[in-house]
C-alpha cells in the first residue's frame, strides 16, 4: 500500500507518496527527479547508485526507501554549495577523472566521505575505500589521482 | 513545427538554456521549410540528407557550422560522446581552424534533426575522418568570413588575417569581429558555399588549440550530476517500461495471460506477438506487472548444445573454412617443408560483454504521428532507420537524439531499447522510458565473439621464421595480417555458427588475433632460445612498430630485467598495429606457485597514433584500454548453458576494479609524418599476450586461453 514518507534530501524535507519497498534509488530518480544518482547493477556491486546517509556511503539500489527515513540523504546534487563545488568535484575536473562520467557521482560521494574520515589517505587507503566502485571506461588511475589531489587541497 | 525546436529536447541543461542553438535551429527550420518546398533541393539540409540515405554529397559549410549573431559558432557532428572524447576534440578542431577560443564553439552532437549523418561512432573513425571534415569546414568558414570582410573593405583577402575571432588588416589597422560579420545579410548564403578542398588547414606545428588537453566541455555537469544521460531523460507524463524476456536465447512465446497485470491500476500492458511489455508511473509498478505476466508465460525452449566450455569445439566444428578470407605470400607448404623446426598451437578467446556502466536506455515520445527518441546507442541515423522500419513511417517523422551516454566500447551499435520504448509509448499514448537492467544488458546485448585461433610456423636453421599459417575462427579479420616480415604466409579469417549474439567490441578481433600472434611469436622465440625482443626486431621492418617496441623496452629496462629473471617474477612483451596506430607493452607478473596464481604488477606501454589531438584525453583512453584489456586477459568470460547466461551480474562476472590496477606507465611517441589516427582501441591489443608471455618467462607454462585465470592444473 502507498504511504506518505518523509525524507530529508540535501538539507530539504521532501514528502513522497510511495510503497515502502521501492528502492531508494528509484524514489530519488523518479519521484524527486534527482537523476545524478545512477542505476548500474541492482545488486550493490558497482557504486553508481551511492549516496550518503548521515554521511555514510550507502548503495541505494538495494535499499528500500523506508530505510532512509529519519536520515540525512546527500546526493551528488547536494554536494556543491551553490556554485561552489566541493573540493572533490573540483579535483575530478582538474584531473579530468571522468570518461563517460556515469560512475562519477557515486565515486565523488565515496571520496568525499573518505576524506572527511581520513583527510590524508595513502594510495592504498584510497584504493581500499574505492574498490566497491566500478568504472567500465576503466579510468581508475585518474580517479585515484583526483582523490589524492583533493586531499592535497585539504592540506594547503 | 514543434518538432524542429531543439529547446524542447531537454537533452541537457546546457541545451535548454542555449540561445545560440535556438537561433541556429530557427534558421535551420527556415532552411528546412525551403527544402520542403523543393526549391533548394540541390542544397538539401540534414533532414533531406538523412532521407536520401548515406553517400549523399551534401557538402555546404552550414551542414557543419553556423555563425550565431552573438559571434559564437554552432558546430554539428553526427558522432556520439560516450566517454571517448569527441566532444572536446571536435570542439578543438572547429576552434583551431576558425581562430576562436574553444569556449566560442557550441557543439551539437547526434541529433538527427540537426546534424549530418556521420554513420555510427565506431572503429576509431572520428579522429581520421570526422576531425578532418570539421577542420576543413571550419577553415573554409574562416576563409569565407575573411572574404566577406575583404569585400566590405574592398581589399584582397590575402591582406587579412584572423586571430581570436577578429579579422584584421595589419596594414590599415582595420578590424571586424565575427560577431559584427554575423549581422551581415549575406551570412546565410555565405555558409551555403561548399566546403573547399583547396583550403589549407593549420599545420600541426602551428596548432594552438588542437594538441592541447582541453577538458570535456560539459565536464562540470558530470561532477554535479546535472548531465542527463539517456536513462535520465524525463518527459511530461512519462511512464517507465519493462519488457518480457524469454528464459533462453531464441525461445518463442507459446502463451501468456495478461489479465492479472491488466487488472493493476495505472498499468499499461501491451502485447504484439512475442513482444510483451508493461508501463507504469514507477519502475516498481511496471516490474510488479511484468512479474505477474512472467509467471503465466509458457515458452517453447529450443535446444542449445554449446556451453562456455564446449564453445571452442563448437566453433571449430562449424567453421566455414572454405569461404574464409585468405591472405598471404609465398608458399606456406614450401616454407614448412624447408623449415628446420615447425610449431603448431591453438589459442582460444572467450565470449565477453562490454558491460558499459549505463545499460541500454531510451525514452520515446509520439506527437501527431511523429516520433522523438532519446536513446543510448552510437548510431543516431541507424537508430532512426530501425525506428522507421519498425513503424513504417518516413525518416522525416523520426527524430533520434543521443545525449552523451554512459559508455559503449563498440557494444551499442544497436538500438533495441529505442524500438521497445517506442512500441510501449505508442500503446500507452504517453512517453515511455525503457532502461535495461544489468542482467538484461549482460544477456541480451551482443557480445564480443569467442574464437579459436590455429597457428603453425616454421623456423629455418638460423632461427628465422620462414613459414606462418594462421587461421582465426569466428573473431574476424581485424589485425589478422602479421606485421612481421615472413617469406611464406597463409592467413585466414573464417566464420562459424556463433552460439551467442555477437558483434563489435573495442578493437574487434584484433585482441584475439594479436593474443594468438604475439603469444605464438614468443613460443617461436623460446624455441630458438632467443630474447623475445630481439626475435621480434629481427622480423620487423615496420619502423613505427619498431619504434614503440624499442621505446617500451627501454622505459621498462627490458634487457636488464631479463637478466634478473626469478621463478616468482616474470616479464613479457608484445606489440601490434591496427587502425593506423602502433602499440607495444612490457609487463611484469608476480607468481605464487603454491597457490597457482599470478598477479600483474606492472605494465609499461608505448603508443603512437600520429599527431596527438588531446594528450589528456589520449592518456585516459590508453588507461582505459590497458585496464579493460586486463579484464579480458584475466577474469572476464560469459558463462552459458542451455541458452542462458549463468553470470549476468557484476557479482559473478568479474571486471577490473581499483585493486586490480598495477603500476601503469604510458609513453607516447608523437609522429607528425602521418595524419592523426584514433587512439581509443589499439592500446588494448598488446596487454593479454604480454601477460601470458610474462607468466611463461617465470614458470615455463604457456597460457593459451583468454581469460588466463591462473596456473592450476598446469603443473605449477
Amino acid at each position: 500500500m502507498s504511504e506518505t514518507i518523509r525524507l530529508v534530501v540535501n538539507g530539504t524535507e521532501r514528502t513522497v507518496q510511495t510503497v515502502e519497498q521501492r528502492r531508494l534509488l528509484d524514489v530519488l530518480r523518479e519521484d524527486l527527479q534527482l537523476t545524478g544518482t545512477k542505476y548500474g547493477c541492482g545488486e550493490g556491486q558497482c557504486g553508481a547508485c551511492l549516496v550518503l546517509l548521515d554521511g555514510k556511503p550507502t548503495r541505494t539500489c538495494i535499499l528500500p526507501v523506508s530505510a532512509a527515513v529519519g536520515k540525512e540523504i546527500t546526493t551528488i546534487e547536494g554536494l556543491a554549495k551553490g556554485n561552489e563545488l566541493d573540493p572533490v568535484q573540483e579535483a575530478f575536473l582538474e584531473e579530468g577523472a571522468m570518461q563517460c562520467g556515469y560512475c562519477t557521482s557515486g565515486m565523488i560521494l565515496s571520496a568525499s566521505a573518505l576524506l572527511k574520515e581520513n583527510p590524508h589517505p595513502s594510495d592504498e587507503e584510497i584504493v581500499s575505500a574505492m574498490n566497491g566502485h566500478i568504472c567500465r571506461c576503466n579510468g581508475y588511475p585518474k580517479v585515484v589521482g583526483a582523490i589524492r589531489r583533493a586531499a592535497e587541497k585539504g592540506r594547503s | 513545427m514543434k518538432k524542429n525546436n531543439p529547446n524542447r529536447s531537454g537533452q541537457n541543461g546546457e541545451l535548454e538554456a542555449n540561445s545560440q542553438l535556438s537561433e541556429f535551429a530557427l534558421r535551420r527550420r527556415t532552411f528546412l521549410q525551403v527544402v520542403g518546398t523543393g526549391v533548394m533541393i540541390t542544397v538539401a539540409g540534414p533532414r533531406a540528407r538523412a532521407q536520401s540515405g548515406r553517400g549523399d554529397t551534401r557538402n555546404a559549410v552550414s551542414a557543419r557550422l553556423f555563425l550565431n549573431r552573438d559571434g559564437t559558432i554552432t558546430a554539428l557532428s553526427g558522432k556520439v560522446e560516450e566517454g571517448q572524447g569527441p566532444r572536446a576534440e571536435l570542439t578543438q578542431a572547429a576552434a583551431e581552424e576558425l581562430r576562436v577560443s574553444a569556449s566560442q564553439i557550441r557543439l551539437v552532437m547526434a541529433d538527427t534533426e540537426l546534424v549530418p549523418d556521420d554513420g555510427i561512432t565506431a572503429g576509431s573513425r572520428t579522429t581520421p575522418r570526422n576531425i578532418p571534415e570539421m577542420r576543413q569546414a571550419a577553415a573554409t568558414a574562416r576563409e569565407l568570413l575573411t572574404e566577406l570582410a575583404a569585400r566590405q573593405w574592398e581589399v584582397s583577402p590575402t591582406a587579412l588575417s584572423v586571430t581570436e575571432g577578429v579579422v584584421r588588416n595589419s596594414s590599415t589597422g582595420q578590424k571586424v569581429s565575427y560577431q559584427d560579420l554575423a549581422q551581415s545579410s549575406e551570412l546565410e548564403s555565405l555558409f551555403e558555399n561548399a566546403v573547399r578542398t583547396t583550403t589549407t588547414v593549420t599545420p600541426v606545428a602551428d596548432w594552438k588549440i588542437l594538441g592541447q588537453s582541453l577538458p570535456r566541455p560539459n565536464a562540470r555537469d558530470l561532477v554535479t550530476g546535472a548531465h542527463q544521460f539517456p536513462s535520465d531523460i524525463r518527459r511530461p507524463g512519462m511512464l517507465y517500461g519493462k519488457v518480457l524476456r524469454p528464459p533462453s536465447f531464441g525461445a518463442p512465446l507459446e502463451s501468456v495471460d495478461l489479465s492479472a497485470a491488466q487488472a493493476m491500476d495505472g498499468v499499461v500492458v501491451f502485447q504484439e506477438g512475442d513482444f510483451v511489455g508493461t508501463a507504469a508511473s514507477t519502475t516498481h509498478q511496471a516490474e510488479e506487472a511484468l512479474k505477474a505476466i512472467a509467471r503465466t508465460a509458457k515458452w517453447k525452449l529450443p535446444v542449445h548444445r554449446a556451453t562456455h566450455e564446449t564453445v571452442y569445439d563448437h566453433l571449430r566444428e562449424h567453421a566455414r573454412r572454405s569461404d574464409g578470407r585468405v591472405n598471404g605470400n609465398g608458399s606456406v607448404e614450401e616454407g614448412m617443408a624447408a623449415s628446420e623446426k615447425t610449431l603448431s598451437e591453438t589459442y582460444t578467446v572467450a565470449y565477453i560483454q562490454h558491460a558499459p556502466m549505463e545499460p541500454r536506455a531510451a525514452v520515446a515520445e509520439w506527437t501527431d504521428e511523429t516520433l522523438t527518441v532519446w536513446a543510448g546507442c552510437d548510431g543516431p541515423f541507424r537508430a532512426q532507420n530501425d525506428l522507421r522500419e519498425a513503424f513504417g513511417i518516413p525518416a522525416g517523422k523520426v527524430r533520434v537524439i543521443i545525449p552523451d551516454m554512459g559508455g559503449g566500447f563498440g557494444g551499442k551499435h544497436s538500438a533495441e531499447a529505442a524500438v521497445e520504448a517506442a512500441r510501449l509509448a505508442k500503446a500507452a499514448g504517453k512517453p515511455v522510458s525503457v532502461r535495461w537492467t544489468r542482467e538484461e544488458e549482460f544477456t541480451w546485448a551482443y557480445s564480443r565473439p569467442a574464437s579459436v585461433i590455429e597457428c603453425k610456423a616454421g623456423l629455418d636453421k638460423s632461427g628465422h621464421c620462414i613459414a606462418w599459417d594462421f587461421t582465426n575462427i569466428n573473431a574476424g579479420g581485424s589485425a589478422i595480417d602479421t606485421p612481421y616480415s615472413i617469406a611464406n604466409t597463409q592467413i585466414s579469417s573464417v566464420g562459424s555458427s556463433p552460439p551467442l549474439r555477437q558483434g563489435s567490441y573495442r578493437c574487434l578481433g584484433a585482441t584475439a588475433n594479436n593474443f594468438a600472434r604475439e603469444s605464438f611469436m614468443d613460443e617461436l622465440a623460446a624455441a630458438t632460445e632467443a630474447d623475445p625482443l630481439e626475435f621480434r626486431l629481427a622480423h620487423l621492418q615496420n619502423e613505427r612498430l619498431r619504434a614503440v617496441l624499442q621505446e617500451a623496452a627501454a622505459k621498462f629496462k627490458w634487457t636488464d630485467r631479463r637478466k634478473q629473471l626469478a621463478s616468482d617474477r616474470g616479464i613479457g612483451l608484445a606489440c601490434g598495429t591496427e587502425k593506423n596506430s602502433v602499440v607495444a607493452a612490457c609487463v611484469e607478473v608476480l607468481v605464487d606457485k603454491n597457490k597457482g596464481t599470478f598477479k600483474v604488477t606492472e605494465i609499461c606501454e608505448a603508443f603512437e597514433c600520429g599527431p596527438i589531438l588531446n594528450p589528456s584525453n589520449l592518456l585516459s583512453q590508453v588507461h582505459g584500454c590497458i585496464i579493460m584489456g586486463l579484464g579480458g586477459a584475466l577474469t572476464e568470460e560469459m558463462e552459458f548453458k542451455d541458452g542462458s547466461l549463468l553470470n549476468a551480474a557484476f557479482s559473478r562476472y568479474r571486471v577490473p576494479r581499483f585493486r586490480d590496477i598495477p603500476k601503469i606507465d604510458v609513453h607516447f611517441l608523437e609522429n607528425h609524418s602521418i595524419p592523426p589516427a584514433g587512439g581509443g582501441e589499439t592500446p588494448i591489443i598488446a596487454v593479454a599476450p604480454a601477460i601470458g608471455n610474462a607468466v611463461f618467462a617465470a614458470t615455463g607454462i604457456r597460457l593459451r586461453a583468454m581469460p588466463m585465470r591462473g596456473l592450476k592444473g598446469r603443473g605449477a
